[in-house]
Protein backbone atom coordinates (compact mmCIF):
# COMPACT_ATOMS: atom_id res chain seq x y z
CA UNK A 1 0.00 0.00 0.00
CA UNK A 2 1.35 3.41 -1.23
CA UNK A 3 0.31 6.55 1.10
CA UNK A 4 -1.46 7.80 -1.94
CA UNK A 5 -3.90 5.02 -1.56
CA UNK A 6 -4.62 5.79 1.90
CA UNK A 7 -5.46 9.80 1.54
CA UNK A 8 -7.78 11.91 -0.66
CA UNK A 9 -4.86 13.72 -2.59
CA UNK A 10 -0.90 14.55 -2.53
CA UNK A 11 -0.47 17.96 -4.34
CA UNK A 12 2.66 19.84 -4.69
CA UNK A 13 3.81 23.15 -6.36
CA UNK A 14 6.52 26.08 -6.15
CA UNK A 15 5.96 28.16 -3.07
CA UNK A 16 8.63 30.91 -4.75
CA UNK A 17 11.66 30.06 -7.13
CA UNK A 18 13.18 28.56 -4.34
CA UNK A 19 10.85 26.30 -2.42
CA UNK A 20 8.21 23.63 -3.29
CA UNK A 21 5.56 22.98 -0.79
CA UNK A 22 3.49 19.43 -0.60
CA UNK A 23 0.23 19.45 0.64
CA UNK A 24 -1.23 15.72 1.33
CA UNK A 25 -4.90 15.43 2.25
CA UNK A 26 -6.72 13.23 4.16
CA UNK A 27 -10.58 13.12 4.16
CA UNK A 28 -10.58 11.20 7.41
CA UNK A 29 -9.54 11.79 10.92
CA UNK A 30 -8.23 8.76 11.42
CA UNK A 31 -6.15 8.66 8.11
CA UNK A 32 -4.68 11.79 9.27
CA UNK A 33 -3.99 10.27 13.00
CA UNK A 34 -2.14 7.68 11.53
CA UNK A 35 -0.12 9.15 8.83
CA UNK A 36 1.01 11.93 11.61
CA UNK A 37 2.07 9.30 13.58
CA UNK A 38 3.61 7.07 11.17
CA UNK A 39 5.27 9.10 8.77
CA UNK A 40 8.39 9.69 9.50
CA UNK A 41 9.83 13.37 8.46
CA UNK A 42 13.73 11.91 7.79
CA UNK A 43 12.11 9.39 4.92
CA UNK A 44 9.89 12.18 2.99
CA UNK A 45 13.69 14.40 3.45
CA UNK A 46 15.35 11.78 1.67
CA UNK A 47 13.10 10.87 -1.01
CA UNK A 48 13.58 14.58 -2.32
CA UNK A 49 17.59 14.64 -1.92
CA UNK A 50 17.53 17.33 1.18
CA UNK A 51 18.44 17.36 4.80
CA UNK A 52 15.87 16.39 7.48
CA UNK A 53 16.67 19.83 8.61
CA UNK A 54 16.09 21.44 5.40
CA UNK A 55 12.42 20.16 5.40
CA UNK A 56 9.46 21.99 7.20
CA UNK A 57 6.70 20.15 8.31
CA UNK A 58 2.73 21.18 9.64
CA UNK A 59 0.41 18.62 10.56
CA UNK A 60 -2.69 20.52 10.79
CA UNK A 61 -5.64 18.23 12.69
CA UNK A 62 -8.05 21.10 11.54
CA UNK A 63 -7.59 20.60 8.01
CA UNK A 64 -6.31 17.35 8.23
CA UNK A 65 -3.42 18.09 6.30
CA UNK A 66 0.22 17.11 6.80
CA UNK A 67 2.17 19.83 5.17
CA UNK A 68 6.54 19.55 3.93
CA UNK A 69 8.35 22.80 2.54
CA UNK A 70 11.67 22.33 1.24
CA UNK A 71 14.29 24.55 -0.76
CA UNK A 72 13.73 23.35 -3.95
CA UNK A 73 16.20 20.44 -4.87
CA UNK A 74 16.95 22.86 -8.46
CA UNK A 75 15.90 26.50 -8.43
CA UNK A 76 12.93 27.03 -11.11
CA UNK A 77 14.32 27.40 -14.48
CA UNK A 78 17.85 26.72 -13.84
CA UNK A 79 19.19 25.16 -16.53
CA UNK A 80 18.79 21.52 -14.84
CA UNK A 81 15.48 21.93 -13.68
CA UNK A 82 12.92 19.60 -15.35
CA UNK A 83 9.79 20.58 -13.51
CA UNK A 84 9.12 24.37 -13.97
CA UNK A 85 5.96 24.19 -11.64
CA UNK A 86 7.10 21.72 -9.42
CA UNK A 87 3.72 20.04 -9.44
CA UNK A 88 4.90 16.63 -9.89
CA UNK A 89 7.45 16.30 -7.02
CA UNK A 90 3.93 15.00 -5.75
CA UNK A 91 4.74 11.69 -7.47
CA UNK A 92 7.22 10.91 -5.36
CA UNK A 93 5.30 11.06 -1.24
CA UNK A 94 2.11 9.14 -2.95
CA UNK A 95 3.86 6.38 -4.33
CA UNK A 96 6.00 5.95 -0.43
CA UNK A 97 5.44 2.61 0.46
CA UNK A 98 3.52 2.38 3.71
CA UNK A 99 3.88 -0.62 6.40
CA UNK B 1 -16.36 50.80 8.42
CA UNK B 2 -16.83 47.96 5.45
CA UNK B 3 -15.22 47.63 2.24
CA UNK B 4 -16.37 45.08 -0.81
CA UNK B 5 -13.46 44.00 -3.04
CA UNK B 6 -14.58 42.16 -6.13
CA UNK B 7 -11.82 40.05 -7.24
CA UNK B 8 -12.71 38.93 -10.57
CA UNK B 9 -9.94 35.89 -11.15
CA UNK B 10 -6.76 35.25 -9.70
CA UNK B 11 -4.89 36.11 -12.78
CA UNK B 12 -5.67 38.54 -15.71
CA UNK B 13 -5.80 36.40 -18.63
CA UNK B 14 -6.67 32.76 -17.34
CA UNK B 15 -10.27 33.78 -18.05
CA UNK B 16 -13.62 33.99 -15.63
CA UNK B 17 -17.23 33.66 -15.45
CA UNK B 18 -18.42 36.73 -16.90
CA UNK B 19 -22.21 36.14 -15.84
CA UNK B 20 -20.52 35.85 -11.98
CA UNK B 21 -18.77 38.93 -12.99
CA UNK B 22 -21.88 41.07 -13.75
CA UNK B 23 -23.56 39.80 -10.33
CA UNK B 24 -20.40 40.87 -8.69
CA UNK B 25 -21.28 44.52 -10.51
CA UNK B 26 -24.58 44.71 -9.04
CA UNK B 27 -23.56 44.27 -5.51
CA UNK B 28 -21.89 47.73 -5.54
CA UNK B 29 -18.19 46.72 -4.70
CA UNK B 30 -15.73 49.81 -3.87
CA UNK B 31 -13.07 48.64 -6.21
CA UNK B 32 -12.27 45.83 -8.24
CA UNK B 33 -8.53 43.88 -7.89
CA UNK B 34 -7.23 41.25 -10.19
CA UNK B 35 -3.04 39.89 -10.12
CA UNK B 36 -1.61 39.84 -13.53
CA UNK B 37 0.95 37.72 -12.65
CA UNK B 38 3.70 35.52 -10.87
CA UNK B 39 6.66 33.88 -10.52
CA UNK B 40 5.39 30.62 -11.04
CA UNK B 41 5.95 30.04 -14.87
CA UNK B 42 9.74 30.63 -14.49
CA UNK B 43 12.11 33.34 -14.94
CA UNK B 44 11.88 34.42 -18.48
CA UNK B 45 9.02 36.57 -18.27
CA UNK B 46 10.81 38.82 -15.67
CA UNK B 47 14.35 38.24 -17.43
CA UNK B 48 12.84 39.43 -21.28
CA UNK B 49 10.28 41.95 -19.76
CA UNK B 50 7.36 40.35 -21.39
CA UNK B 51 3.84 38.69 -20.59
CA UNK B 52 3.52 35.37 -20.99
CA UNK B 53 -0.41 35.77 -21.84
CA UNK B 54 -1.51 36.57 -24.87
CA UNK B 55 -2.53 39.99 -25.66
CA UNK B 56 -5.88 39.40 -26.82
CA UNK B 57 -6.81 37.61 -24.58
CA UNK B 58 -5.49 39.82 -21.69
CA UNK B 59 -7.12 42.72 -24.02
CA UNK B 60 -10.67 40.76 -23.77
CA UNK B 61 -10.81 40.40 -20.25
CA UNK B 62 -9.47 43.74 -19.42
CA UNK B 63 -12.34 45.14 -21.56
CA UNK B 64 -14.79 43.59 -19.27
CA UNK B 65 -13.42 44.71 -16.41
CA UNK B 66 -12.97 48.28 -17.44
CA UNK B 67 -16.70 48.33 -18.50
CA UNK B 68 -17.36 47.04 -15.03
CA UNK B 69 -15.46 49.54 -13.39
CA UNK B 70 -17.07 52.55 -15.33
CA UNK B 71 -20.38 51.04 -14.58
CA UNK B 72 -19.51 51.09 -11.02
CA UNK B 73 -17.66 54.11 -10.48
CA UNK B 74 -15.17 52.32 -8.72
CA UNK B 75 -11.46 52.26 -8.87
CA UNK B 76 -10.05 49.09 -11.07
CA UNK B 77 -6.27 47.67 -9.96
CA UNK B 78 -4.35 45.29 -11.44
CA UNK B 79 -1.02 44.42 -9.68
CA UNK B 80 2.16 42.86 -11.44
CA UNK B 81 0.81 44.28 -14.76
CA UNK B 82 1.83 41.58 -17.55
CA UNK B 83 3.43 38.72 -15.38
CA UNK B 84 6.38 40.04 -14.05
CA UNK B 85 5.58 43.63 -13.27
CA UNK B 86 8.33 45.65 -14.81
CA UNK B 87 8.13 48.62 -16.03
CA UNK B 88 8.35 47.24 -19.49
CA UNK B 89 4.99 45.64 -18.93
CA UNK B 90 3.48 48.14 -16.98
CA UNK B 91 4.14 50.01 -20.25
CA UNK B 92 2.26 47.35 -22.39
CA UNK B 93 -0.40 47.28 -20.17
CA UNK B 94 -1.16 50.79 -20.17
CA UNK B 95 -1.01 50.73 -24.43
CA UNK B 96 -3.88 48.07 -24.24
CA UNK B 97 -5.58 50.33 -21.32
CA UNK B 98 -5.52 53.44 -23.92
CA UNK B 99 -6.62 51.60 -26.71
CA UNK B 100 -9.61 50.25 -24.59
CA UNK B 101 -10.24 53.49 -23.76
CA UNK B 102 -10.43 55.17 -27.50
CA UNK B 103 -12.71 52.09 -28.16
CA UNK B 104 -15.06 52.24 -25.26
CA UNK B 105 -15.17 55.88 -24.84
CA UNK B 106 -13.89 56.18 -21.92
CA UNK B 107 -11.42 58.67 -20.53
CA UNK B 108 -10.07 57.54 -17.05
CA UNK B 109 -7.59 58.56 -15.39
CA UNK B 110 -4.89 55.93 -14.83
CA UNK B 111 -2.04 55.55 -12.60
CA UNK B 112 0.66 53.44 -13.38
CA UNK B 113 3.12 52.32 -10.22
CA UNK B 114 6.24 51.62 -11.08
CA UNK B 115 8.57 48.73 -9.30
CA UNK B 116 11.52 48.28 -11.63
CA UNK B 117 14.78 48.93 -9.38
CA UNK B 118 18.18 50.28 -11.12
CA UNK B 119 21.05 47.92 -10.00
CA UNK B 120 23.15 51.07 -8.35
CA UNK B 121 19.86 51.52 -5.94
CA UNK B 122 19.91 47.99 -5.08
CA UNK B 123 24.07 47.97 -4.87
CA UNK B 124 24.04 51.10 -2.57
CA UNK B 125 21.03 49.70 -0.62
CA UNK B 126 23.46 46.44 -0.06
CA UNK B 127 26.44 48.42 0.57
CA UNK B 128 24.52 50.24 3.33
CA UNK B 129 23.66 46.66 4.68
CA UNK B 130 19.81 47.06 3.33
CA UNK B 131 19.75 44.23 1.34
CA UNK B 132 19.28 40.97 3.81
CA UNK B 133 19.48 37.23 2.24
CA UNK B 134 16.03 34.89 2.48
CA UNK B 135 16.85 31.32 2.84
CA UNK B 136 17.77 29.85 0.81
CA UNK B 137 19.56 32.86 -1.60
CA UNK B 138 21.35 32.73 -4.40
CA UNK B 139 25.03 34.91 -4.08
CA UNK B 140 24.28 38.52 -4.18
CA UNK B 141 25.42 39.26 -7.38
CA UNK B 142 24.01 42.09 -9.89
CA UNK B 143 26.01 41.85 -12.93
CA UNK B 144 24.46 41.13 -16.22
CA UNK B 145 20.72 41.27 -14.76
CA UNK B 146 18.49 42.46 -17.26
CA UNK B 147 15.65 43.42 -14.78
CA UNK B 148 15.00 43.90 -11.11
CA UNK B 149 11.66 44.49 -9.22
CA UNK B 150 11.24 44.74 -5.84
CA UNK B 151 7.26 43.90 -4.64
CA UNK B 152 5.40 46.80 -3.82
CA UNK B 153 3.31 46.19 -0.73
CA UNK B 154 0.02 48.17 0.52
CA UNK B 155 1.30 52.00 1.12
CA UNK B 156 2.33 52.04 -2.93
CA UNK B 157 -1.20 50.85 -4.25
CA UNK B 158 -2.84 53.82 -1.75
CA UNK B 159 -0.41 56.39 -2.90
CA UNK B 160 -2.08 55.38 -6.52
CA UNK B 161 -5.63 55.60 -5.27
CA UNK B 162 -4.79 58.88 -3.73
CA UNK B 163 -4.03 60.27 -6.67
CA UNK B 164 -7.69 59.97 -7.84
CA UNK B 165 -6.73 56.89 -10.08
CA UNK B 166 -10.02 55.18 -11.73
CA UNK B 167 -7.20 52.28 -12.87
CA UNK B 168 -4.00 51.50 -11.31
CA UNK B 169 -1.76 49.76 -13.64
CA UNK B 170 0.74 48.53 -11.02
CA UNK B 171 4.24 46.89 -11.52
CA UNK B 172 5.48 43.61 -9.11
CA UNK B 173 3.20 43.65 -6.29
CA UNK B 174 2.97 41.09 -3.55
CA UNK B 175 -0.08 39.02 -4.60
CA UNK B 176 -2.47 40.50 -1.49
CA UNK B 177 -1.20 43.70 -2.03
CA UNK B 178 -4.08 45.68 -4.27
CA UNK B 179 -6.69 43.47 -2.46
CA UNK B 180 -5.67 44.72 1.20
CA UNK B 181 -4.99 48.34 0.02
CA UNK B 182 -8.70 49.72 0.06
CA UNK B 183 -9.12 47.88 3.65
CA UNK B 184 -6.50 49.36 5.21
CA UNK B 185 -6.83 52.70 4.04
CA UNK B 186 -10.39 53.15 5.22
CA UNK B 187 -9.21 51.35 8.84
CA UNK B 188 -10.41 47.99 8.62
CA UNK B 189 -8.74 45.28 10.79
CA UNK B 190 -5.29 44.59 9.73
CA UNK B 191 -4.83 40.69 10.05
CA UNK B 192 -8.46 40.02 7.96
CA UNK B 193 -7.92 42.46 5.96
CA UNK B 194 -4.41 40.93 4.72
CA UNK B 195 -5.91 37.28 5.43
CA UNK B 196 -9.09 37.70 2.75
CA UNK B 197 -6.27 39.24 0.48
CA UNK B 198 -4.45 35.88 0.57
CA UNK B 199 -7.55 34.26 -0.07
CA UNK B 200 -8.96 35.65 -2.26
CA UNK B 201 -5.78 36.61 -4.80
CA UNK B 202 -6.10 33.25 -6.68
CA UNK B 203 -9.87 34.15 -7.11
CA UNK B 204 -12.31 31.43 -6.88
CA UNK B 205 -9.73 29.00 -6.16
CA UNK B 206 -10.85 29.55 -2.53
CA UNK B 207 -13.72 27.53 -3.69
CA UNK B 208 -15.43 24.65 -4.60
CA UNK B 209 -15.30 25.56 -8.41
CA UNK B 210 -11.87 26.99 -8.65
CA UNK B 211 -12.07 28.07 -12.42
CA UNK B 212 -15.55 30.79 -12.04
CA UNK B 213 -13.21 32.88 -10.61
CA UNK B 214 -15.35 35.34 -9.13
CA UNK B 215 -15.01 36.40 -5.75
CA UNK B 216 -16.39 39.25 -3.28
CA UNK B 217 -14.97 39.91 0.35
CA UNK B 218 -15.99 42.01 2.70
CA UNK B 219 -13.74 43.51 5.13
CA UNK B 220 -14.34 45.41 7.97
CA UNK B 221 -13.68 46.04 11.85
CA UNK B 222 -13.41 42.22 13.04
CA UNK B 223 -12.66 40.46 10.34
CA UNK B 224 -13.63 39.46 6.47
CA UNK B 225 -16.68 37.59 4.72
CA UNK B 226 -15.66 35.49 1.39
CA UNK B 227 -17.95 34.49 -0.92
CA UNK B 228 -17.80 32.34 -4.67
CA UNK B 229 -20.45 34.53 -6.95
CA UNK B 230 -20.43 31.99 -9.60
CA UNK B 231 -23.39 29.64 -9.74
CA UNK B 232 -22.84 26.56 -7.99
CA UNK B 233 -19.67 27.81 -6.29
CA UNK B 234 -19.29 27.72 -2.97
CA UNK B 235 -16.84 28.90 0.13
CA UNK B 236 -16.57 25.98 2.98
CA UNK B 237 -14.23 26.53 6.32
CA UNK B 238 -12.31 24.10 4.50
CA UNK B 239 -11.94 25.36 1.08
CA UNK B 240 -11.11 28.48 2.64
CA UNK B 241 -8.46 27.62 5.54
CA UNK B 242 -6.88 25.10 3.09
CA UNK B 243 -6.16 28.20 0.81
CA UNK B 244 -3.84 29.23 2.98
CA UNK B 245 -1.60 26.26 2.22
CA UNK B 246 -1.31 26.78 -1.50
CA UNK B 247 1.59 28.02 -2.95
CA UNK B 248 2.89 28.79 0.54
CA UNK B 249 5.79 27.56 2.17
CA UNK B 250 4.68 28.27 5.59
CA UNK B 251 0.69 28.05 6.13
CA UNK B 252 0.36 30.19 9.15
CA UNK B 253 2.96 33.14 8.35
CA UNK B 254 2.84 35.16 5.21
CA UNK B 255 5.47 38.10 5.18
CA UNK B 256 4.99 41.24 3.63
CA UNK B 257 6.01 44.58 3.52
CA UNK B 258 6.00 46.02 7.05
CA UNK B 259 5.15 43.28 8.58
CA UNK B 260 3.24 39.36 8.82
CA UNK B 261 0.53 37.83 8.75
CA UNK B 262 -0.11 35.38 11.51
CA UNK B 263 -3.37 33.35 11.13
CA UNK B 264 -2.63 30.79 13.52
CA UNK B 265 -5.69 31.82 15.80
CA UNK B 266 -8.07 32.12 12.64
CA UNK B 267 -11.55 30.66 13.11
CA UNK B 268 -13.67 29.98 9.84
CA UNK B 269 -17.41 30.05 10.11
CA UNK B 270 -19.63 29.07 7.62
CA UNK B 271 -22.50 32.01 7.55
CA UNK B 272 -24.45 29.82 5.00
CA UNK B 273 -23.71 27.31 2.42
CA UNK B 274 -21.35 30.00 0.13
CA UNK B 275 -20.07 32.38 2.55
CA UNK B 276 -17.54 32.10 5.30
CA UNK B 277 -16.39 34.21 7.66
CA UNK B 278 -13.45 34.06 8.95
CA UNK B 279 -12.19 36.52 12.08
CA UNK B 280 -8.83 36.08 14.87
CA UNK B 281 -5.93 36.59 12.36
CA UNK B 282 -3.27 38.89 13.10
CA UNK B 283 -1.20 41.67 11.58
CA UNK B 284 2.32 41.74 13.66
CA UNK B 285 4.09 45.05 12.32
CA UNK B 286 7.92 44.25 11.63
CA UNK B 287 10.69 46.83 9.42
CA UNK B 288 9.59 48.24 6.38
CA UNK B 289 11.33 45.59 4.00
CA UNK B 290 10.30 44.76 0.01
CA UNK B 291 11.63 41.52 -1.66
CA UNK B 292 13.55 41.83 -4.55
CA UNK B 293 13.16 39.69 -7.98
CA UNK B 294 15.99 39.43 -10.45
CA UNK B 295 16.15 37.60 -13.41
CA UNK B 296 19.92 37.63 -15.83
CA UNK B 297 20.91 35.38 -19.26
CA UNK B 298 21.92 32.22 -18.35
CA UNK B 299 23.02 31.16 -21.59
CA UNK B 300 21.25 30.32 -24.80
CA UNK B 301 20.08 27.12 -25.84
CA UNK B 302 19.46 24.88 -28.77
CA UNK B 303 17.30 21.79 -28.84
CA UNK B 304 16.94 18.49 -30.40
CA UNK B 305 14.23 15.49 -29.73
CA UNK B 306 14.82 11.86 -30.89
CA UNK B 307 12.14 9.58 -30.65
CA UNK B 308 13.60 5.93 -29.63
CA UNK B 309 11.66 2.76 -30.36
CA UNK B 310 13.85 -0.18 -31.46
CA UNK B 311 13.41 -2.44 -28.37
CA UNK B 312 17.50 -2.44 -28.34
CA UNK B 313 18.04 1.06 -28.01
CA UNK B 314 14.66 1.39 -25.47
CA UNK B 315 16.22 -0.80 -23.21
CA UNK B 316 19.14 0.19 -23.21
CA UNK B 317 18.73 3.72 -23.82
CA UNK B 318 20.83 5.48 -20.24
CA UNK B 319 23.52 3.70 -21.19
CA UNK B 320 23.49 4.99 -25.10
CA UNK B 321 23.09 8.49 -24.04
CA UNK B 322 25.92 8.07 -21.68
CA UNK B 323 28.31 6.73 -24.82
CA UNK B 324 26.91 9.35 -26.48
CA UNK B 325 27.86 12.25 -24.09
CA UNK B 326 30.90 11.27 -24.13
CA UNK B 327 31.33 10.73 -27.67
CA UNK B 328 30.06 14.18 -28.53
CA UNK B 329 32.20 16.24 -25.94
CA UNK B 330 34.91 14.72 -27.67
CA UNK B 331 34.15 15.62 -31.30
CA UNK B 332 33.11 19.14 -29.79
CA UNK B 333 36.63 19.39 -28.42
CA UNK B 334 38.15 18.37 -31.45
CA UNK B 335 36.22 20.59 -34.10
CA UNK B 336 34.88 23.31 -32.27
CA UNK B 337 37.51 23.77 -29.73
CA UNK B 338 35.84 24.04 -26.89
CA UNK B 339 35.96 22.74 -23.31
CA UNK B 340 33.53 20.66 -21.19
CA UNK B 341 33.14 24.08 -18.87
CA UNK B 342 31.82 26.49 -22.18
CA UNK B 343 28.78 24.73 -22.51
CA UNK B 344 26.46 22.14 -21.23
CA UNK B 345 24.32 18.86 -23.02
CA UNK B 346 21.89 17.41 -21.43
CA UNK B 347 19.57 13.93 -22.66
CA UNK B 348 16.61 13.74 -21.06
CA UNK B 349 14.93 10.64 -21.24
CA UNK B 350 10.96 10.96 -21.48
CA UNK B 351 9.48 7.74 -20.30
CA UNK B 352 12.17 6.85 -18.11
CA UNK B 353 12.93 9.96 -16.26
CA UNK B 354 12.66 13.20 -17.76
CA UNK B 355 10.38 14.77 -14.56
CA UNK B 356 12.38 13.54 -11.58
CA UNK B 357 15.37 13.06 -13.05
CA UNK B 358 17.82 11.56 -9.63
CA UNK B 359 15.39 11.63 -7.80
CA UNK B 360 12.92 8.97 -9.84
CA UNK B 361 13.12 5.40 -8.05
CA UNK B 362 10.31 3.37 -10.46
CA UNK B 363 11.73 2.29 -13.27
CA UNK B 364 8.51 0.71 -15.89
CA UNK B 365 8.94 -0.93 -19.55
CA UNK B 366 8.73 1.88 -21.92
CA UNK B 367 7.15 0.55 -25.08
CA UNK B 368 9.67 3.98 -26.71
CA UNK B 369 11.47 6.98 -25.38
CA UNK B 370 12.07 10.18 -26.19
CA UNK B 371 15.32 11.65 -26.68
CA UNK B 372 15.30 15.32 -25.41
CA UNK B 373 18.76 17.05 -25.82
CA UNK B 374 18.90 20.20 -24.41
CA UNK B 375 22.70 22.61 -25.66
CA UNK B 376 23.00 25.07 -23.31
CA UNK B 377 25.93 27.27 -24.82
CA UNK B 378 27.26 31.08 -24.31
CA UNK B 379 25.36 32.77 -27.54
CA UNK B 380 22.87 31.21 -29.48
CA UNK B 381 25.32 31.08 -32.62
CA UNK B 382 27.22 28.57 -30.23
CA UNK B 383 24.49 26.87 -29.14
CA UNK B 384 22.97 26.19 -32.88
CA UNK B 385 26.42 25.28 -34.01
CA UNK B 386 26.73 22.60 -31.45
CA UNK B 387 23.04 21.32 -31.95
CA UNK B 388 24.08 21.13 -35.70
CA UNK B 389 27.24 19.37 -34.62
CA UNK B 390 25.76 16.94 -32.17
CA UNK B 391 22.66 16.53 -34.90
CA UNK B 392 23.90 13.06 -36.80
CA UNK B 393 25.19 11.27 -33.86
CA UNK B 394 22.02 11.78 -31.91
CA UNK B 395 20.01 10.25 -34.95
CA UNK B 396 22.76 7.39 -36.02
CA UNK B 397 25.49 6.65 -32.93
CA UNK B 398 25.66 3.15 -32.04
CA UNK B 399 25.57 1.66 -28.51
CA UNK B 400 28.29 -0.39 -29.29
CA UNK B 401 31.00 -0.37 -31.74
CA UNK B 402 30.79 -3.40 -33.61
CA UNK B 403 26.77 -3.05 -34.47
CA UNK B 404 25.16 -1.28 -37.71
CA UNK B 405 24.26 2.42 -37.15
CA UNK B 406 20.54 2.68 -35.94
CA UNK B 407 18.49 5.72 -37.59
CA UNK B 408 16.04 7.01 -34.43
CA UNK B 409 12.58 8.98 -35.12
CA UNK B 410 13.35 12.43 -35.70
CA UNK B 411 9.88 14.32 -35.51
CA UNK B 412 10.78 17.55 -37.24
CA UNK B 413 13.00 18.88 -39.66
CA UNK B 414 15.38 20.75 -39.26
CA UNK B 415 15.87 18.77 -35.89
CA UNK B 416 17.22 21.22 -34.02
CA UNK B 417 15.62 23.59 -32.47
CA UNK B 418 16.93 27.18 -31.24
CA UNK B 419 14.97 28.74 -28.08
CA UNK B 420 17.02 31.80 -27.43
CA UNK B 421 17.81 33.16 -24.16
CA UNK B 422 18.11 30.98 -21.16
CA UNK B 423 17.29 33.50 -17.86
CA UNK B 424 17.47 32.24 -14.58
CA UNK B 425 16.20 34.01 -11.06
CA UNK B 426 18.97 35.71 -9.30
CA UNK B 427 18.12 37.26 -6.21
CA UNK B 428 16.00 35.94 -3.16
CA UNK B 429 16.61 38.68 -0.77
CA UNK B 430 14.72 41.99 0.88
CA UNK B 431 15.38 45.51 1.15
CA UNK B 432 14.74 47.79 3.68
CA UNK B 433 13.84 50.80 2.74
CA UNK B 434 12.74 54.20 5.25
CA UNK B 435 10.05 55.24 2.95
CA UNK B 436 7.68 52.89 1.40
CA UNK B 437 7.93 55.22 -1.85
CA UNK B 438 11.64 55.73 -2.21
CA UNK B 439 12.09 52.72 -4.13
CA UNK B 440 8.63 53.03 -6.53
CA UNK B 441 7.38 55.71 -8.88
CA UNK B 442 3.75 56.70 -10.06
CA UNK B 443 2.88 58.37 -13.14
CA UNK B 444 -0.79 60.18 -13.53
CA UNK B 445 -2.05 60.14 -17.26
CA UNK B 446 -5.50 61.18 -18.18
CA UNK B 447 -6.37 59.02 -20.86
CA UNK B 448 -8.38 60.81 -23.61
CA UNK B 449 -10.74 58.31 -25.97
Amino acid sequence: MTLGDLVLKVRSKNAGPFWVTIDIFCDRADVFDRLSAQLDTDRVAALYGVAPEGLKRFDIPDLRVIKFSLPRPVVQGSVHDRDMHGAQYAALLAELPLD
Amino acid sequence: MTTRVLVPSGVLGLGFDREALARGVTMAPDIICIDGGSTDSGPFSLGAGQSKYSRAATKSEWRSLMQARAELGVPLVIGTAGTCGTDATVDWMFDITAELAAELGQSPTVVRLYSDQPADRVATAHAAGRVTPLTPAPDFALEGLTNIVALAGVEQIQAALALGADIVIAGRTTDTATIAALPLARGDAAGPAWHGAKIAECGALCSTNPTSGVIMVDFDDTGFTVQPLAEGAFCTPHSVSAHMLYENSDPFCLHEPGGYLDVTGARYTALDARRVRVEGSKWVPAPYTVKLEGARVAGYQTTILAVLRDAHYVDNAQAWVDRLTGFLHAEIATRMGLSQDDYDIQFRLMGVDATLGDLENRQGNPVEVGVLGIVTARDQAQAAEIGKLINPFVLHYPLTDDEELPTFAFPFSPSTTDRGALYEFALNHVMALEDPMSAFRLTTTKVTP
